[in-house]
């Protein structure tokens, strides 16, 4: 797949993105924070909001943690160093990396296979929240489509997350 | 509803002024009335504590009737107590049983820095109004009220965020220390109005900057402001406002 130009571009525009998301997210975080030298003896927790819209911080960073993890598992062998379970395949005379067969391999480890997990987990809280509140940052909300934001939101953040963890689980379990 | 008195415990964030560290403070309150509001409550205690040649407790009041947005107790880790849509003062003493233990604690922000004991300032609220929270109008005769047409459910919006009283929960509730809440609706309430169209822009874009000025934080759409505001201002105006400053800034003029 990384063989055309459109995937090379796509990869750039990803990590540019990623990295600016995660600069901003934390200087919001730590900005926030400084708010309010002084808190509560009791806190209000869950009283009026939900866990995980006010754990963005933690959620995300669980993330990154992932994201290190996953681009040494993946990125770094395949675009620079290689490993001795990426082997090259050819189809219709296009040659290619085997990433399925590292995947495998990868995906043989209990500890890692439970960190994937772990991180899908974490998407899936981080997107319901980051979903709808998108929207509301931009100034779309409204009755009318509220129910329909926060629906597909949900329905999204479980998809993906659930289709991202399958990719471990089923490799581990051997269903393929 | 049954009437009973009550014996409470009372646990209460004591600081002397602005520079003080303070300190919580314990008190027994006996032969409390399950009619009384929450604020006589503590009347009854501050009674006995001059009686007894102590400081009383200093805190926010004024109207007593839920209007005036000047009562502002963070009690037992909820801004103005347990009930919803209520305000301090209106919350009665019928919501407590005998033996219960109330921690009551000021308002905390950077952006409201405690006075005394349970009294914050708040004038940081007031500054943001004066960068843009109204109209400029020429004098002369009254015009017609009827004069200016305007759509019934713009004139209700604009209503329901006009209800709001200023008095800090929503910051006291966020995370973040955010005022959004506040700003949205005192914003949204001249923006849904044919008379808070001609300085539409410049509203939105000052209060905002005051707002930042002042140290207020940054808004993550957690809910909780809305979740506490005794006039149920919805979060509906914080897209609004949202939605008012981007136009503001990329139609701006200057
Ligand atoms: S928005 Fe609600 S909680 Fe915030 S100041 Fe106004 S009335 Fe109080
Ligand atoms: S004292 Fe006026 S609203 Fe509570």
């Amino acid at each position: 797949m990384g063989s055309t130009v459109v995937i090379r571009i796509a990869e750039i525009g990803l990590f540019l993105g990623i990295f600016l998301h995660i600069i901003q997210g934390l200087m919001l975080e730590f900005q926030n924070r400084s708010k309010r030298k002084k808190g509560y003896a009791v806190p209000m927790g869950n009283k009026g909001s939900k866990w995980y819209s006010r754990s963005m911080g933690l959620l995300g960073t669980i993330l990154l943690l992932f994201f290190i993890l996953h681009w040494w598992h993946f990125w770094v062998p395949a675009r620079f160093i290689g490993h001795p379970e990426l082997t090259e395949l050819e189809i219709n005379g296009v040659h290619m990396h085997n990433m399925y067969n590292l995947m495998q391999y990868t995906f043989q480890e209990l500890w890692v296979v439970i960190a994937y997990v772990v991180a899908c987990i974490s998407l899936c809280w981080h997107l319901i929240h980051g979903f709808q509140s998108a929207f509301r940052t931009v100034g779309v909300s409204n009755a009318k489509y509220n129910s329909l934001i926060q629906n597909v939101g949900i329905g999204y953040s479980i998809i993906i997350s659930l289709a991202f963890a399958m990719m471990p689980v089923s490799m581990y379990l051997g269903w393929v | 509803m049954e009437h009973y008195m009550m014996n409470l415990t009372l646990k209460v964030w004591r600081q002397k002024n602005t520079s003080d560290s303070g300190r919580f403070e314990t008190y027994p309150v006996k032969n409390i009335s399950s009619e009384m509001s929450f604020l006589e409550m503590i009347d009854v205690l501050n009674e006995e504590l001059i009686s007894e040649g102590k400081d009383p407790i200093a805190f926010d009041h004024d109207c007593r009737e839920g209007i005036c947005g000047a009562c502002s107790m963070y009690i037992n880790g909820r801004p103005h107590g347990p009930w919803h849509a209520n305000t301090t003062c209106q919350l009665h003493m019928r919501a407590y049983k005998d033996g219960d233990t109330v921690v009551i604690e000021p308002w905390r922000a950077n952006s409201f820095p405690v006075i005394k004991d349970l009294v914050v300032d708040r004038s940081a609220f007031d500054r943001i109004i004066q960068a843009g929270g109204y109209i400029s109008v020429n004098t002369g005769n009254a015009v017609d009220a009827n004069a200016i047409a305007i759509n019934k459910d713009n004139a209700d919006a604009a209503f329901a965020a006009a209800a709001c009283i200023g008095c800090g929960a929503c910051v006291a509730a966020c995370k973040n220390s955010s005022a959004l809440l506040f700003v949205s609706a005192k914003v949204s309430h001249l923006a849904l109005l044919p008379q808070g169209n001609p300085e539409r822009k410049t509203r939105a874009m000052n209060m905002v900057a005051q707002m930042d000025k002042e140290g207020f934080g940054a808004c993550t759409n957690t809910g909780a402001c809305e979740a506490v505001c005794p006039k149920e201002i919805s979060i509906e105006n914080i897209a609004r406002l949202n939605r008012e400053y981007m136009m503001a800034g990329a139609a701006s003029d200057k």
